[in-house]
């Protein structure tokens, strides 16, 4: 009998045991399409979390105060104290002493009542200087961003980022508003364009105050020079380390400290933060796969189920098949084809609705879902492949044993 | 193998007539040579046939009867090549089945006979020209062809207007004449009827046997099991098994006990004479059967 009309035979047989192809389409269907929305949500949050860091700004270095618990357990510096100065920084940023840092911009924060009108709305409070905006990658919508002039002159001028504008003025253009911060009357200089939450802020939802403004006249405090971190950008990705080291050997030289080790500060390069980051969603992917591998075991266990059912429930037929003259490796063929079929069916509508799936959902949870190209093909080898594994196995068997033995099994 | 064409049909109308000439003088299409058939059920051993002898000539009607676990299924079976003997030969038209593998007796089971089963054995799922075409499938005959061959079969036992019906459509009856259809669909010289009526209501019993009648009278070798003397009357010979073996055998030739019966002459009683002597098992004759065995035995 040709393969040609085997097919035939096997797509009939497909047709007429409708219930039983839709379970098994089904089991292969939901096995496949969860690995791929799973894994794609895994995917999805890790690479996200990776541009928003890269958004932070290119080459960035961030420097904080304190010292963090080293990979080998030592732990050097004096905790959290606010060690960093803009006196650091304007070290930092002299050609002479550091070459390969481009631009500096300390900062410190606090979280603020804003006031605008009626209206008022509590945000973190940034001071900073003017290369802030190139160093964090961001971008002017409206008005300016502060000068070097606000800094020196301590002027009372505020930008706001995209969500706070919104907060406090709702549609109307905020730029020459007055704004109390803490108390303070600001005047709005300029809006920032949105950039999207990070996983550890909120960076649409901050105002920028000079930091000679905010440290003086809202801040206040004791040390008014000393700042929380320092943010700085390499000239280029490849003086990144170059960058780092200057910045490294000039604050323990600043801060009279002569082994490495017992450091009061700490420099943080976009990749470490990336990996920390990363670190928690490749657990999250891992989990997520484990889920979907066991949903795709689950819907393997019932594909083999039903396929086992309705090749024992065959058994008669394929006994009457073989007393009507077909030998062994027809009867094996025909139910290849079968299962190929009911898998390949499976495989196609997994993979589509897996597709369509991780096209919708993300309108409707606002996560981001990236397809995994492997973790897919993997899903449809196994889901097939047990499919077509235990529609021909029994099958097989089946064909092996004497007609007679067949057309009497119950 | 003969093609099935317009011949058959003709030959199929001389209904109820038997073939001419002596079966006896024919070549043996079927030779059984001390075979025996255990099957093991958990501790138990059951020997289902004990040594049996058997020799049907081509063109033979020949009913095999006996009580239920008589072992005469299990016979029919290997008859059939749908088993195997645990020892003894067994040559089909002087082929020794026993050597064959497997794709050799797949092909023997699809060319050189038809079965027509007690349950029917209609796959539900196909339409009756579907289930009929089915071992044209397995021969490798074209669709076309195919479709032609299996509405002429169904022609033949006059089905012709339930072409298109599932067997859960049609009565027992019809459902058998598909079977027996589908039997003849590929023109074989053998054909194993096991207890095709066992099933069946008399009007669809006579149906059948009517069908038989026309097949045999065509020139093909019938096997008929049965446990209904009045179905077994029919055959021109009658072979009673009991407890795994041959008890009685009427001999080729032999017209049985009907009504219509006893038109075989004193030749004829001597050739079943020879042949009960030739099968080598015993001959005590029953009397319900024919009165010429009980010359026979006198």
């Amino acid at each position: 009998m040709s393969w040609l009309e085997t097919l035939r035979i096997g797509l009939e047989a497909v047709r007429t045991h409708r219930s039983r192809s839709t379970l098994t389409v089904l089991g292969i269907l939901i096995g496949i399409a969860a690995v791929i929305l799973t894994v794609g949500l895994g995917q999805g949050a890790q690479n996200q979390v990776r541009d928003q860091i890269n958004s932070l700004g290119s080459n960035l270095l961030v420097v904080t105060p304190g010292s963090t618990t080293s990979s080998n357990g030592i732990r050097g510096g004096f905790g959290s104290a606010s060690t960093l100065t803009v006196q650091d920084a304007e070290a930092l940023a002299s050609k002479d002493v550091a070459p390969d840092i481009a631009a500096v911009a300390p900062a410190s924060q606090r979280s603020l009542s804003l006031t605008a009108g009626t209206s008022n709305w509590t945000t973190t409070v940034v001071g900073t200087t003017p290369d802030w905006l190139s160093v964090r990658a961001r971008k002017i919508n409206s008005g300016r961003f502060i000068t070097s002039q606000d800094v020196t002159s301590h002027a009372a001028v505020v930008v706001l980022a995209a969500t706070t504008a919104e907060q406090l003025f709702g549609g109307r253009n905020p730029i020459g508003a007055t704004v109390a911060v803490s108390g303070v009357s600001m005047q709005v200089v300029g809006t920032l364009t949105a950039a999207g939450s990070s996983a550890t802020a909120n960076e649409d939802d901050q105002a920028i105050l000079p930091i000679s403004t905010a440290a003086n006249r809202v801040f206040g405090g004791a040390t008014r020079s000393s700042v929380q971190n320092i943010y700085l950008e390499a000239s280029s990705s490849k003086t990144l380390s170059a960058a780092y080291q200057e910045a490294n050997n000039t604050l323990l030289a600043l801060h009279r400290i002569s082994t490495p080790t017992g450091a009061d500060f700490t420099i943080a390069s976009q990749q470490s933060i990336l990996s920390a980051a990363t670190s928690v969603d490749r657990t999250l992917t891992v989990l997520l796969g484990g889920i979907a591998a066991i949903s795709l075991l689950v819907g393997g266990i019932g594909v083999m189920n039903i396929m086992l059912v309705s090749v024992t429930e065959r058994i008669r037929e394929i006994g009457l098949r073989k007393a009507l003259g077909a030998p062994p490796r027809v009867i094996r063929r025909q139910f290849l084809v079968e299962a190929s079929v009911l898998g390949l069916a499976g495989g196609l509508a997994g993979t589509a609705l897996g597709l369509v799936g991780a096209a919708l959902l993300p309108h409707l949870i606002s996560q981001r879902i990236d397809i995994s190209l492997p973790a897919t093909v993997g899903a449809i080898i196994v889901a097939v492949g047990i499919g077509v594994g235990f529609g021909v196995y029994p099958a097989s068997r089946a064909a092996r044993l004497a007609p007679i033995d067949a057309l009497r099994s119950e | 193998m003969t093609e099935t064409g317009s011949s058959s049909t003709e030959s199929l109308s001389a209904a109820g007539s038997l073939s001419a000439g002596s079966p006896a003088s024919r070549p043996p299409v079927i030779e059984l040579d001390g075979v025996r058939k255990t099957y093991r059920t958990g501790a138990f051993e059951v020997e289902a046939l004990r040594g049996v002898n058997l020799r049907i000539s081509e063109g033979e009607y020949i009913a095999i009867m006996g009580p239920s676990g008589s072992g005469k299924s299990t016979l029919m079976h290997i008859l059939g090549c749908l088993d195997v003997p645990t020892t003894g030969s067994y040559r089909l038209a002087g082929e020794d089945v026993n050597q064959m593998p497997e794709e050799d007796l797949a092909e023997i089971r699809n060319r050189r006979i038809g079965f027509v089963f007690q349950q029917f054995n209609l796959l539900p799922t196909l339409s009756a020209w579907r289930n009929v075409e089915l071992p044209l499938c397995y021969a490798g005959t074209g669709r076309a062809q195919r479709r032609a061959r299996a509405i002429e079969a169904l022609e033949k036992v006059g089905l012709q207007d339930r072409i298109a019906h599932r067997p859960n459509e049609l009565s027992g009856g019809q459902q058998q004449r598909v079977a027996v259809a589908r039997a003849l669909v590929t023109d074989p010289a053998l054909i194993l009827a096991d207890e095709p009526t066992g099933n069946l209501d008399s009007a669809s019993t006579q149906d059948v046997l009517s069908l038989l009648n026309e097949l045999h009278a065509s020139g093909r070798t019938i096997v008929l099991i049965t446990h209904e003397p009045e179905v077994a009357a029919t055959a021109g010979r009658v072979v009673r098994i009991r407890d795994g073996d041959i008890q009685d055998d009427t001999g080729p030739g032999h017209q049985a006990g009907s009504a219509a019966g006893t038109t075989a002459g004193p030749g004829s009683a001597s050739g079943t004479a020879a042949r009960s002597g030739n099968t080598g098992t015993g001959n005590a004759v029953r009397g319900d059967s024919a009165p010429l065995t009980w010359e026979v035995r006198q």
